[in-house]
């Protein structure tokens, strides 16, 4: 039996083992290492087809792992600090709701931060599980909501004793930690779970420049991106767990939702991207960061715009700040976030993670060059030069709307519903999601009361041309509503 | 013993050039250098393996760069050159005793002292006093000058690896916005020969007219070069490179060019029926 260490990778080795078997495949998929769709083996090639198989023995099973798969997750948990680490095939989404469908079940109550992505609210509406929000500060120049206080974390604690759970961005879309540590502590003295989305943190655990890491800071579950900052294939992600999780429990809720055909093209880029980062991670993130430091640089002496960083920290609702995240605030250039996006993308060919009122967000990672970092800092000076406006009058800053829940978001879900024109649906009780994407955080969620304001917003949203989704109109001119005497 | 230097032109189509001996190799920080000598070209140099110069027709190059523009602009003081590391831009626009400055910017410094050592046949005028050399990317260089310069000439490697940058609609907007109000831009255009090149050339067309008022392509006969056929790109914010010709003052200069006539100038902007097509598909975009 070799020694496994870092430097392997079983899945991996299990599929250069296995294709030099030449097995006759009698089994799934059908189009028998592409022989069967040609078309299909010249876009991704044969290589790339060859190791589309099913779960075998020598290949191990993702619903009950006892060979490669078990020990590439025995890996990726040392590598990552945790107890066990559990590779996810269906996106960090299927992450996050297993992780809170493990915590929480119908009627029991979970203590988060409004700005959760929309696939938190996705999981309390599989398990009638009721939100408690705490209400995130806002930044008032930038427009975007920061981090958890530990002090309003402890009020929702104290008014919510019977609460099972506190669940933490760390860090947000934006990169804003909050004191994951002293919400950790604070969540257990109380006898809650801590659980944190770290769809935005995976490189967290790789360099010592950068915020605590959930493992670290003790929490009980982390939902970790790999395929965002850690280099593996769209769609594969991590759940990692502390040691007072069952994994056992865990396996039976992950195996409700996934499938059980998991693609070992997945699973393979899971078991390579963690290698990597475990062996290369800390050199590698530390170039990220110092191309991050040298764009905020060039951006912010270009003018009007502002690249933010560790300078928002004030020791609470910004705790720490992720500097590989290049956030910009366009607002002083005059024009919206999602304008700049849109330009970028239509004048420059240049796609970027996603553009909202005030700002926008390039996502750097280990797979940037600087000469593409030259392109962005010189396509932002071109903007500004030939579309900046003098005045950021009529530009709308976000602003953090406190969301009355007056029903649990499954039961708001499944409740009889009628559709009404938009701007009719003033003070009633939205049963749909409501969601700019990116970043896809809610701006309404089953269950909420819609206001004034929030239908400014998303008619403000729509004009500067946000990509908005979720309800089952997809031009967003009706919402469904409760019916009054569900109300 | 046969020793070839070989460069695919397209997947299908090759150049061989037989070759003496190959006197340097070397990793930059950004690309492979290479240095041969052969019978036919002479000394050549290649950045990744991409032919980017030789000893018997580089004058062509370096001529149809220079003196093009300078037979139009009337009074060109400042000059800005981007990549042309080799020097030979600079070899001719140091023939001008009017211009007063030059500010070379190439990427990779050890592209200039590779040339300095084996090409001294183009980097002969890179002493010149009124030359200054900036190791930069030239996309980050033109960031920050404003109306500062008469003519810029951006000497590129291809539209693909570090030369990329300089293809953009970013780099030709912040040129425009680094030439004064009557300066002139000229630029290695590619080929319009080869179905991939000829996708590049047009890209490469569409934003220089994006970013300039005036933006025409001609043409030079360049045997090194895939196919042969090179386009240059003329852009500018006053000047026509015909009607504002000054054939008399640029004749009186009495300078000796073994490609550049101003009959040859004129020809040079008359170009094929399909190159036309090519660029009249994205011209009439706007």
């Amino acid at each position: 039996m070799p020694v496994l260490d870092q430097t392997s990778a079983p899945i991996y080795e299990a599929l250069e083992r296995f294709r030099s078997m030449r097995v006759v495949p009698f089994d799934v998929p059908g189009h028998k290492r592409g022989r069967g769709n040609p078309e299909l083996t010249r876009l991704l090639g044969e290589t790339c087809v060859s190791m589309d198989v099913n779960s075998m023995k020598p290949l191990d099973n993702l619903c009950h792992p006892v060979s490669v798969i078990r020990d590439a997750e025995k890996l990726a948990a040392d590598a990552f600090g945790a107890a066990h680490a559990f590779l996810m095939v269906g996106g960090t989404t299927s992450a996050v709701q297993s992780m809170v469908l493990s915590a929480v079940k119908g009627g029991e109550k979970i203590i988060l931060p409004r700005n959760v992505h929309r696939s938190v609210m996705g999981a309390m509406v599989l398990c009638g599980a009721v939100p408690v929000y705490v209400n995130p500060e806002c930044d008032d120049r930038l427009g975007i909501p920061l981090g958890m206080k530990v002090s309003e974390v402890e009020r929702a604690i104290c008014e919510n004793p019977d609460a099972k759970a506190v669940l933490v961005n760390n860090p947000t879309y934006y990169g804003i930690c909050s004191d994951l540590k002293a919400i950790v502590e604070l969540a257990h003295a109380h006898g809650m779970l801590c659980l944190a989305d770290e769809a935005h943190g995976t490189h967290f655990y790789f360099h010592e420049d950068l915020p605590m890491s959930a493992m670290e800071a003790g929490a009980d579950m982390a939902a970790v991106s790999m395929h965002k900052s850690g280099g593996s294939l769209t769609q594969s992600s991590l759940l990692l767990t502390g040691p007072n999780m069952s994994p056992g429990h865990v396996r039976q809720i992950i195996n409700l939702t996934q499938t059980t055909s998991a693609s070992y093209l997945l699973l393979s880029s899971l078991d390579i991207a963690r290698r990597n980062l475990a062996l290369r991670g800390r050199e590698e993130f530390g170039r990220v960061m110092q191309m991050a430091d040298y764009a905020r640089k060039e951006i912010n002496d270009i003018g009007g715009y502002y690249a933010f960083s560790k300078e928002l920290i004030n020791g609470d609702s910004v705790y720490d700040f992720d500097i590989t995240k290049l956030s910009v605030n366009t607002l002083n250039i005059g024009l919206a976030g999602i304008e700049v996006y849109d330009l970028l993308r239509d004048e420059y060919d240049i796609q970027i993670e996603f553009g909202d009122l005030g700002n926008i967000l390039a996502y750097l990672s280990i797979g940037d060059r600087p000469r593409e970092i030259e392109r962005l800092v010189s396509s932002l000076s071109e903007v500004r030069r030939r579309f900046g406006k003098n005045s950021s009058a009529g530009l709308m800053k976000q602003e953090y709307i406190e969301p009355e829940v007056v029903v649990s978001p499954q039961k708001a879900f499944y409740a009889p519903k009628e559709s009404l024109p938009l701007k009719n649906t003033v003070g009633r009780v939205c049963s749909e999601f409501v969601m700019c994407y990116p970043p896809g955080i809610p701006i309404l969620t089953p269950g909420e009361r819609i206001t004034q304001d929030i239908i400014a917003y998303i008619l403000y949203a729509k004009e500067k041309g946000c990509s908005m989704t979720g309800p089952e109109d997809p031009d967003i001119t009706c919402l469904n509503v409760l019916d009054l005497k569900e109300d | 013993m046969e020793l070839w230097f070989r460069e695919a032109h397209t997947p299908n189509v090759k150049l061989s050039i037989r070759v003496d001996k190959q006197l340097y190799s070397g990793q930059s920080e950004f690309q492979r250098i290479d240095v041969f000598d052969s019978q036919e070209f002479g000394r050549f140099l290649t950045l990744d393996g991409y032919m980017m110069l030789t000893e018997k027709d580089e004058f062509i190059y370096h001529e149809m760069m220079v003196h093009i523009p300078m037979a139009v602009h009337p009074n060109v003081k400042d000059v800005l050159v981007i990549g042309g590391g080799d020097g030979g831009v600079v070899r001719e626009l140091c023939r001008y005793p009017e211009i007063e400055h030059i500010d070379l910017v190439e990427i990779d410094p050890q592209v200039v002292e590779v040339c300095r050592r084996y090409l001294p046949f183009t980097t002969c005028s890179l002493d010149d006093p009124r030359v200054c050399i900036h190791y930069e990317d030239g996309l980050r260089y033109v960031r920050t000058p404003v109306e500062q310069y008469d003519l810029i000439i951006v000497d590129s490697t291809d539209p693909f690896g570090p030369g990329e940058g300089l293809f953009t609609r970013e780099f030709y907007g912040n040129c425009s916005k680094a030439l004064r109000s009557d300066g002139i831009m000229v630029n290695q255009h590619e080929s319009p020969f080869y179905q991939e090149d000829a996708i590049a050339c047009q890209r490469a067309h569409k934003r220089i007219v994006e970013s300039f008022p005036l933006a025409k392509v001609y043409q030079a006969h360049i045997p090194s070069y895939p196919s042969g056929h090179w386009l240059f790109g003329f852009a500018s914010k006053k000047y026509h490179p015909l009607r504002d010709l000054d054939e008399v003052r640029w004749n009186a200069r009495k300078l000796s060019c073994k490609y550049y006539t101003t009959m040859l100038h004129k020809g040079a902007f008359y170009i094929p029926a399909y190159v036309e097509e090519l660029l009249k598909n994205v011209e009439s975009a706007d």
